[in-house]
């Protein structure tokens, strides 16, 4: 048994297929997913006089369904999480989009306030350009000291992070502000195709950003600034001004983000509004395969990981548990995935099970 | 050089605010002012900030007053942090709400060792300091609660109830669910928290309909939260005030525009706006007047069809 070198067996394999499902980086997130909609709709069965878990019905022609309602709320955190995951990708972090989404939508929302045509579409653009504008220009501020001055990301996103909800708050005033303009709402309760506007706005750039990072050299430059920025640098990839897009582009998502999620409820909320969403912006990242020490990253599985954070808050309810244990729910599914993906966990088990087989082969090993 | 002159200019602007923190001031009426401190949770919701408001207008210097306010953010260690700044300022009559009961004896001790009075704001503290505060203003959150709990219990009493909490853990989380369910409890087919914000209630009501699909009334604690609910429920097709009645607390304009619409029910008042009787104790605090221990906030209820547009216009917040 001792004398047994796993590795050097060539002979014995699993079959190549199996291997490659398995240890596929998206596998363990989209076997969680699967799980928990499993189980939600076991929760949530469905009768003649309510619908279920997966029932989609169309009303007026417009989709509804908890798996509607669950796209929904994965919208925001979508567009933070594909601008995280690259940010993370360069080996950085970006903690301010939280307070991104609440400069966002303060800035939007107080110029529509202050506006007398805010009812207007022209007044509604300008409105989610202002907001747009402060994302970017956030963002921007953010590579700039990455970038330029080379301060740690960490730090350098804390300052909006915790400067960023003061702004917010120098804009509204710290007050809960409602105001009623039909084309701003749209963007959070409105119908495109039959499928909620936000939805269709969030495919739409998610596919934009995919396919221009994984078209172009863009994703393999951003993944050598993560593997070792220096290196990448001498040999010749721009690696300031890389790193200024992808903070620029993190910035623009949240900023995006924030006017989406408070579309529906249309109100001010300089505290509330992105709370702690940078953590589950980097989950999603996380729980989609993408290590935070930067190099290789998965965009589909920060799909996948935003489809699961968005439907973990649903879930407790669905499964009618005290609300007193959801943030022990939602850590021992973050857990359990985080456990499955785990390089080393997964290396000792291929190791004793090739050790298993080689054995099987062999016939007795002592 | 730049640097010098810039350093300059920064203690420069640094001693003049310090003169300017410093120079005696006295009011309208020429007797010198009553210090204040005064520490804010944050601007959590609708009420917290008409609360704001009202203590900064009533603790005005044409009242009297000179007040630092500081706005703690939601967070405990920020509003200890004020506590103590307010003590090494010096001044007559220190004032907060608490954002959790616990976690305040170092700090009201060494309050208390300056000799500073205390006025407790809405929420109430658990402390093992002897004597901590002076005396308590704010609203009865069980009666709200029972309130809410006697209107449903006359009008809808077979009502199937989903019941959106506020922060769990909060006195107006705890106080209004045991004041309604000592009407309501049998009633009650299921609960989740919105914490008091209207995204969170929106969620939370997006699931609960799927959950709950026979649910037709809905208790939540706070006027957000109920505003999010209408959002879900109005995306789940359903009417809200008519399909599912709701009945909120608070009062926030918002709250009262949906009311008047009819989209929500009925709404039990939490008066924000008592900042004269805040100052009105105060002023008896530092006079060494005898004032009660508690003194609770008159709130009122608002029910759709009687409540009208001026009723609404006239509300200061």
């Amino acid at each position: 048994m001792s004398q047994l070198d796993p590795t050097s067996r060539q002979s014995v394999k699993a079959p190549n297929f199996v291997i490659q499902v398995f240890t596929h980086r998206l596998f363990w997130p989209v076997v969680g997913l699967i799980l928990l909609w499993v189980a939600c709709g076991i929760a949530l069965p469905g009768s003649d006089t309510a619908p279920g878990f997966w029932s989609i019905t169309m009303m007026d022609g417009h989709l509804f369904g908890q798996i509607i309602d669950i796209l929904r709320a994965a919208a925001p955190i979508l567009l933070l999480a594909l601008g995280m995951c690259l940010v993370i990708a360069t080996g950085g972090i970006d903690l301010s989009v939280g307070a991104v989404m609440a400069l966002s939508s303060s800035v939007s929302l107080s110029y529509l306030i202050s506006s007398p045509t805010r009812e207007t579409l022209p007044t509604v653009l300008i409105a989610i350009g202002l907001g747009l504008l402060t994302g970017l220009v956030v963002g921007l501020f953010n590579g700039t000291m990455v970038a330029r001055l080379k301060i740690q990301p960490f730090i350098a996103t804390l300052i909006i992070m915790v400067a960023g909800r003061g702004v917010a708050f120098a804009f509204t005033g710290g007050r809960i502000e409602s105001v009623v303009s039909p084309p701003f709402k749209f963007l959070g309760s409105g119908f495109v195709l039959s499928l909620p506007t936000q939805v269709v706005i969030v495919t739409i750039v998610a596919a934009i950003v995919m396919i221009s990072v994984r078209m172009s050299a863009l994703g393999v430059l951003v993944e050598s600034i993560g593997v070792n920025r220096q290196a990448s640098f001498l040999a010749g990839v721009p690696a300031s001004s890389i790193l200024m897009l992808v903070y620029g582009l993190c910035g623009l998502l949240a900023g995006l983000a924030g006017m989406i999620y408070v579309a529906p409820t249309m109100a001010t909320n300089a505290n509330a509004i992105g709370l702690m969403l940078e953590l589950d912006a980097i989950l999603c990242v996380v729980l989609g395969g993408t290590a935070l020490s930067g190099g290789k990253f998965y965009l589909s599985g920060t799909v996948v990981g935003a489809l699961l954070v968005a439907t973990l808050p649903k879930a407790v309810i669905y499964f009618g548990f005290p609300m007193q244990i959801t943030p022990l729910f939602k850590g021992l599914v973050i857990l359990i995935i985080c456990i499955a993906q785990s390089q080393t966990l997964r290396d000792q088990f291929a190791r004793r099970s090739l050790r298993r087989s080689v054995a099987l082969a062999e016939g007795s090993p002592s | 050089m730049k640097k010098k002159l810039l350093a300059l200019g920064v203690a420069a602007a640094l001693s003049l605010s310090l003169a300017a923190c410093t120079t005696p001031e006295e009011g309208t009426n020429g007797d010198t002012l009553i210090k204040v401190g005064f520490s804010q949770i944050g601007s959590e919701s609708g009420w917290r900030t008409a609360n704001t408001d009202s203590v900064k207008a009533s603790l005005s210097k044409d009242n009297g007053f000179e007040l630092t306010f500081a706005d703690a953010m939601g967070k405990q260690e920020n509003q200890i942090k004020a506590l103590r700044d307010f003590i090494t300022a010096g001044v007559d009559v220190i004032s907060f709400t608490p954002i959790v009961e616990t976690g305040w004896d170092q700090v009201l001790q060494e309050i208390k060792d300056a000799g500073i009075p205390v006025v407790l704001v809405d929420r109430l503290v658990d402390t093992t300091v002897e004597d901590p505060y002076v005396t308590w203003v704010g609203a009865d959150f069980r009666l709200e609660g029972q309130l809410a709990g006697q209107w449903v219990k006359e009008n809808y009493p077979d009502a199937k109830i989903f019941e959106l909490q506020g922060q769990l853990g909060s006195g107006a989380q705890i106080e209004r669910e045991l004041g309604f369910h000592e009407y309501m409890a049998a009633n009650i087919i299921g609960q989740a928290t919105g914490n008091f914000n209207r995204e969170d209630g929106k969620v939370a009501m997006e699931a609960a309909l799927a959950k709950y699909p026979d649910m037709n009334l809905l208790f939540a604690h706070n006027d957000d939260m109920g505003l999010g609910a209408i959002e879900a429920i109005k995306a789940a097709g359903k009417v809200p005030g008519v399909d599912i009645i709701i009945v909120t607390v608070d009062g926030v304009k918002a709250g009262l525009e949906a009311l008047l619409e009819g989209e929500i029910n009925y709404i039990v008042e939490c008066n924000p706006v008592f900042g004269d009787q805040i100052a009105d104790l105060i002023k008896k605090v530092y006079a060494d007047e005898p004032v009660n221990k508690e003194n609770i906030v008159v709130d009122a209820t608002f029910e759709h069809g009687t409540f009208t547009q001026e009723e609404l216009d006239q509300r200061k917040y």
